[in-house]
């Protein structure tokens, strides 16, 4: 098992070298000359010119790519933003806990409130609270989240006043961009768990469990939900990752200084290392969430684990 | 005690929409302390349907029990409340189901799966029930030190074993194994049954031996029920049944056997289709593939006419001593 987890971290190298490439190739394509950005708008052709040559712009494609990644790799530097003139990793650094904390209140809201929703609709199969919950779950997942988040503000912060509606200093801010995040997770959640504990409740092996005279509510958690767990945990998984999307967007709305508003600031004012660093940044997660999805199967799933042995 | 098992009039449909697939129609049965009683029919009969009521398993929706008794030890356990039958089931009552290769929970040790069973009738801690799920793995032939293995490390024939180790874990006073070897290639049926019998004589358990296998019974049981269209058409002991069917049905399934000693040349099959369970025939419900069948037969439903203490059968013809003479 360690083995394997040893193995899939060294697979990540490669991965993230691709993405580098991928995301530096991007950059170098998109208009808007860099140099031109960082001495501003009123210098002379001739300044501009000095620039480039000293921010190595001139040199080739490749050239400039494997400089990136030396320095990435040796000194861990992703470069210095063209505006702040700050070391990247050092505003990506700054901005990361507030992402981290968006993000893991969301999936943890919308894990502790749509598995619980799965399920009990998938005990009490079209009853009213399954009927309820599912048709609630389809307008939760068609709901964009910037419209969400302005609903929510203009509710809760803007009339009622319980929740401040920007900012992110205490738990209380947390709350409202939080649930905007994690309001369609929680939806596929519900679903998912609905679903796989439906499919799981038919199988023999659980009338083999009641045979036996076992309580039903232990049936469903240790028996069916237990056994629905991998699909669950790999929507999860698929859910963790979009939200790294949605943070762009709800951390806009909440003016929460985060990964993703830095991004959109920086791609707004041509901040190209600020954005391949945040790019980079957001791969990782997304590489990362899948490793710890890939290792959860192997302990959910004795087949897969005996492969691995 | 008075009656071990007796069901009166058991009625069970499963309902999906408007179809009614009436699965088990007003089914009378009796079964003695200790003894083992098969139960034989062909396929779609309502046998497991029959097994899944008497431990009030049924899969509800769909399946309802529209009426009847099922009386275990002199109380009837369809007025049982759930927590009574809970008690009853896996304590009292064990089954062994159909398909080994879907019985078992695949995420837990089939050593955890025996421990689940022990927990929850026996007063132990469960490092003594680990202990106890290891003298039940090595009581059916598996080595104890497999109890920490999952149920995709074995075999179908050891999935079995594994399945009877469980049923037969709290001592049941009734065990149910619903043909406990159709899902198993020949030598391996073998093995299970011979270890079936041997667990027979160690247990005394009652057992309803589901097959429909009129070998099997022959070998191991009592008393044998032929079921039709979800209710019992004929009951009696082995030696009454093999030795002078009285039912239609009844004869018609031995004829189906093929016997190497009389020079047969093809099999004979029971002549017509089997029955619609959503549309069950008036009357007696073999009427219209029976060879005797009469105007009555089409209409009224025959009471059950008793040959001896033991031996009955559903048929307005059973007392016609020698009627098949002439065939
Ligand atoms: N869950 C279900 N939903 C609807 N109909 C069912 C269900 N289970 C069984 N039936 C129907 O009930 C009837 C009796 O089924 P049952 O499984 O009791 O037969 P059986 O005698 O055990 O047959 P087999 O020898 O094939 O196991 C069949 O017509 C079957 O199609
Ligand atoms: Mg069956």
């Amino acid at each position: 098992m360690i083995k394997y987890i040893l193995k899939r971290i060294l697979y990540l190298i490669p991965v993230m070298l691709l993405v580098t490439l991928i995301v530096f190739f991007l950059m170098s394509i998109t208009k808007g000359d860099p140099a031109r950005i960082v001495v501003g708008e009123s210098a002379s052709l001739e300044e501009v010119e000095a620039m480039r040559e000293s921010m190595g712009l001139n040199d080739p494609f490749f050239v400039r790519y494997l400089r990136y990644v030396r320095d990435l790799f040796l000194h861990g530097d992703l470069g210095t933003s063209y505006k702040s003139g700050l070391p990247v990793m050092k505003e990506i650094m700054s901005a990361l806990p507030s992402t981290i904390k968006l993000s893991l209140a969301a999936i943890i809201i919308a894990i502790l409130v749509g598995i619980p929703i799965g399920i009990i609709s998938a005990t009490k199969q079209y009853s009213f609270f399954d009927n309820f919950t599912m048709i609630l779950g389809l307008i939760g997942i068609s709901m964009p989240i910037f419209w969400l988040g302005l609903l929510l503000i203009l509710l809760f912060s803007v009339r009622l006043g319980w929740f401040p509606p920007s900012g992110l200093t205490s738990f209380r801010h947390v709350i409202l961009p939080a649930f905007a995040l994690g309001t369609q997770s929680i939806a596929v959640f519900a679903r998912m768990t609905r679903s796989s504990m439906l499919e799981v409740i038919r199988q023999d092996y659980i009338r083999t469990v009641r045979a036996k005279g076992q309580k039903e509510s232990r049936i469903t958690l240790d028996h069916v939900l237990r056994n629905a767990l991998v699909p669950i945990v790999t929507v999860v998984g698929i859910q963790f990752g979009n939200l790294l999307g949605g943070a762009v967007l709800c951390e806009t709305i909440f003016s929460i200084n985060g990964v993703g508003r830095l991004m959109v600031d920086a791609i707004k004012q041509r901040d190209f290392p600020v954005v391949q660093g945040g790019v980079l940044f957001i791969s990782l997660a997304f590489c990362l969430i899948n490793l710890i999805i890939d290792i959860a199967y192997a302990f959910l799933d004795p087949k897969i684990k005996s492969q691995y042995k | 005690m008075n009656v071990f098992l007796k069901i009166e009039g058991l009625t069970v449909e499963y309902r999906s929409g408007n179809r009614h697939v009436h699965a088990v129609n007003d089914l009378d049965l009796q079964l003695g302390e200790g003894e083992v009683l098969g139960f034989v029919g062909e396929t779609g009969a309502g046998k497991t349907t029959t097994a899944l009521s008497i431990l009030r398993i049924l899969p509800n929706p769909p399946a309802k029990v529209l009426g009847g008794k099922v009386i275990f030890k002199d109380q009837d356990i369809i007025q049982l409340s759930d927590r009574e039958m809970r008690a009853i089931r896996g304590e009292e009552i064990a089954m062994i189901f159909q398909d080994p290769m879907t019985s078992l929970d695949p995420v837990k040790t089939v050593g955890d799966q025996i421990c689940e069973m022990i927990l929850l009738h026996r007063n132990c801690s469960k490092k003594e029930a680990w202990e106890m799920a290891g003298d039940m793995l090595e009581t059916v032939g598996i080595d104890r030190g497999r109890a920490g293995d999952y149920p995709h490390q074995f075999s179908g024939g050891m999935k079995q074993r594994v399945v009877i180790a469980i049923a037969l874990s709290c001592k049941p006073s009734l065990l149910i194994a619903d043909e406990p070897t159709t899902a198993l290639d020949v030598t391996i049926q073998a093995q299970i049954l011979e270890l079936m019998k041997e667990l027979k004589k160690k247990y005394q358990s009652s057992m309803i031996m589901i097959t429909h296998d009129l070998g099997i019974v022959a070998e191991i049981c009592d008393n044998v029920a032929i079921m039709y269209a979800g209710g019992v058409l004929e009951y009696g002991s082995v030696m009454d049944i093999y030795k002078d069917p009285r039912h239609p049905y009844t004869r018609a399934l031995f004829d189906s056997i093929p016997d190497v000693h009389r020079d047969q040349a093809r099999l004979k099959v029971i002549s017509g289709l089997p029955p619609d369970p959503t549309d069950i025939p008036s009357g007696c419900p073999f009427h219209p593939r029976c060879p005797h069948c009469t105007e009555r037969c089409k209409t009224e439903k025959p009471e059950v006419v008793h040959l001896n203490e033991t031996h009955w059968a559903r048929c307005f013809l059973a007392q016609e001593e020698g009627r098949y003479e002439h065939e």
